[in-house]
């Protein structure tokens, strides 16, 4: 058996290079990608629960409603129905966690409503607007409307 | 050297089992989106309907998406344009967006001028232009159909950002790494819709799943006249338009 081999040392001694090289590769390789990388496609599966992992700013109409339904159940009436609370009072999930620890914005009417409401002629026709110095001089929105049911 | 065949043997095993052990590492399975949570992700396909006869360009989705985000300043995810288009010249309508639109829009009245706003974010392509110039695959489309960045093994190139045809990537100016819409994935595997979405007065724009038959995007796109941004381009954009004007880009 031996004899087979006679005069191929150099061949042999190439091929064991080969096959570290191989090696080499591989241990690298193993080293720099990470775990799983290509489950679902090229890229980095893990990056899916990373990203899905951060924490909601805006808590949802749902969970204002949990605790101020009177509330809810009184927009709900008026045309606001569907206008969301943060949409007005800003992000509020810490609040909805501990309604100690983040107060809600009490906006200022005066500012708030023409951001939506001042006549705008790339705004649907349909949309209520108003040129806010001839409907109400300087006197707030909220003198008058009530934002939660603004009809009079 | 001289190898004896025992060493030989030994030399091809370790390589074998070496090998096959990497392999293994490639193929071996994971827990989904957050294992624990009863989100999979094979059950949807989100996208996202705006309602251009609803828009009021008041710039709540941009306020909204900054503060859920950490958007930086100056950039945006998601920005509203005001078109104007004077008389028969479609070619050439006024587009302007100061600020994104993120403090709404100046009052403006021009009788006779077609305006109107349109609110733009990524479209979350299927087959998505961005995520087939990244040369590290640190952009992709997800199993539920969202294209995300894995900002960890992003180099920061920018080929994405001059391959996306709708503008809607950057370039994070602290992180160095492309930033985007993820669609609020954070949000929508929680059960929430997005920032933009729970913001938005009109409810001009809803979150939608496609995979989902009870969900009202089905009937939107049946009865309405449905349009996405350069269809042209086969990008398979997911974002559908109800009465976008021609004049848009």
């Amino acid at each position: 058996m031996r004899r087979i081999f006679e005069g191929w040392g150099h061949l042999i001694q190439l091929a064991c290079v080969a096959v570290a090289l191989v090696l080499v590769f591989f241990a690298i390789r193993q080293e720099l990608v990470p775990p799983e990388f290509g489950k679902y496609g090229h890229y980095r599966p893990a990056s899916l629960d990373e990203i899905a992992a951060r924490t909601p700013v805006f808590a949802g109409r749902e969970a204002c409603a949990s605790c101020h339904d009177d509330i809810a159940t009184a927009k709900g009436k008026g045309p606001h129905a569907n206008v969301g609370c943060e949409a007005c009072h800003g992000p509020l999930s810490r609040h909805a966690q501990d309604f100690t620890s983040q107060k809600p914005v009490l906006p200022d009417t005066a500012k708030l409503c023409v951001i939506c409401h001042e006549a705008d002629s790339a705004k649907p026709k349909t949309f209520p607007q108003v040129v806010s110095h001839e409907h109400a001089g300087d006197t707030a929105c909220g003198v008058c409307h009530n934002p939660h049911q603004p009809k009079l | 050297m001289d190898l004896s065949r025992r060493e030989l043997l030994a030399a091809a095993g370790k390589f074998i089992v070496l090998s096959g052990a990497a392999l293994e590492a490639f193929e071996s399975p994971s827990g989904a989106v957050a294992a624990d949570s009863k989100y999979r992700m094979a059950d949807h396909w989100w996208a996202m309907t705006i309602d251009i006869q609803k828009c009021i360009g008041c710039g709540n989705c941009v306020r909204a998406c900054a503060l859920e985000n950490d958007v930086p300043e100056g950039f945006f995810r998601t920005w509203v344009e005001r078109y104007e288009v004077n008389g028969d010249d479609m070619e050439h309508p006024q587009v302007e967006s100061p600020a994104g639109g993120i403090h709404g829009f100046p009052a403006r009245n021009t009788p006779g001028a077609k305006s109107f706003f349109v609110p733009k974010l990524c479209n979350h392509c299927a087959h998505s232009p961005c995520v087939q110039s990244c040369p590290v695959g640190a952009t992709f489309v997800s199993p539920d159909g969202v294209v995300l960045v894995d900002q960890q093994y992003c180099v920061g190139c920018g080929y994405c950002v001059q391959a996306c045809p709708y503008g809607c990537r950057y370039l994070h100016p602290t992180k160095h790494v492309a930033d985007k819409c993820t669609l609020c994935y954070h949000r929508i595997t929680k059960g929430l819709t997005t920032a933009c979405c729970e913001a938005c007065p009109t409810g001009s724009r809803q979150l939608a799943d496609l995979k989902n038959p009870r969900d009202p995007v089905h009937e939107f796109l049946r009865v309405n006249a449905v349009q996405i941004l350069k269809p042209q381009m086969a990008t398979g954009a997911k974002v559908f338009y109800k009465d976008l004007d021609g004049s848009v880009r």
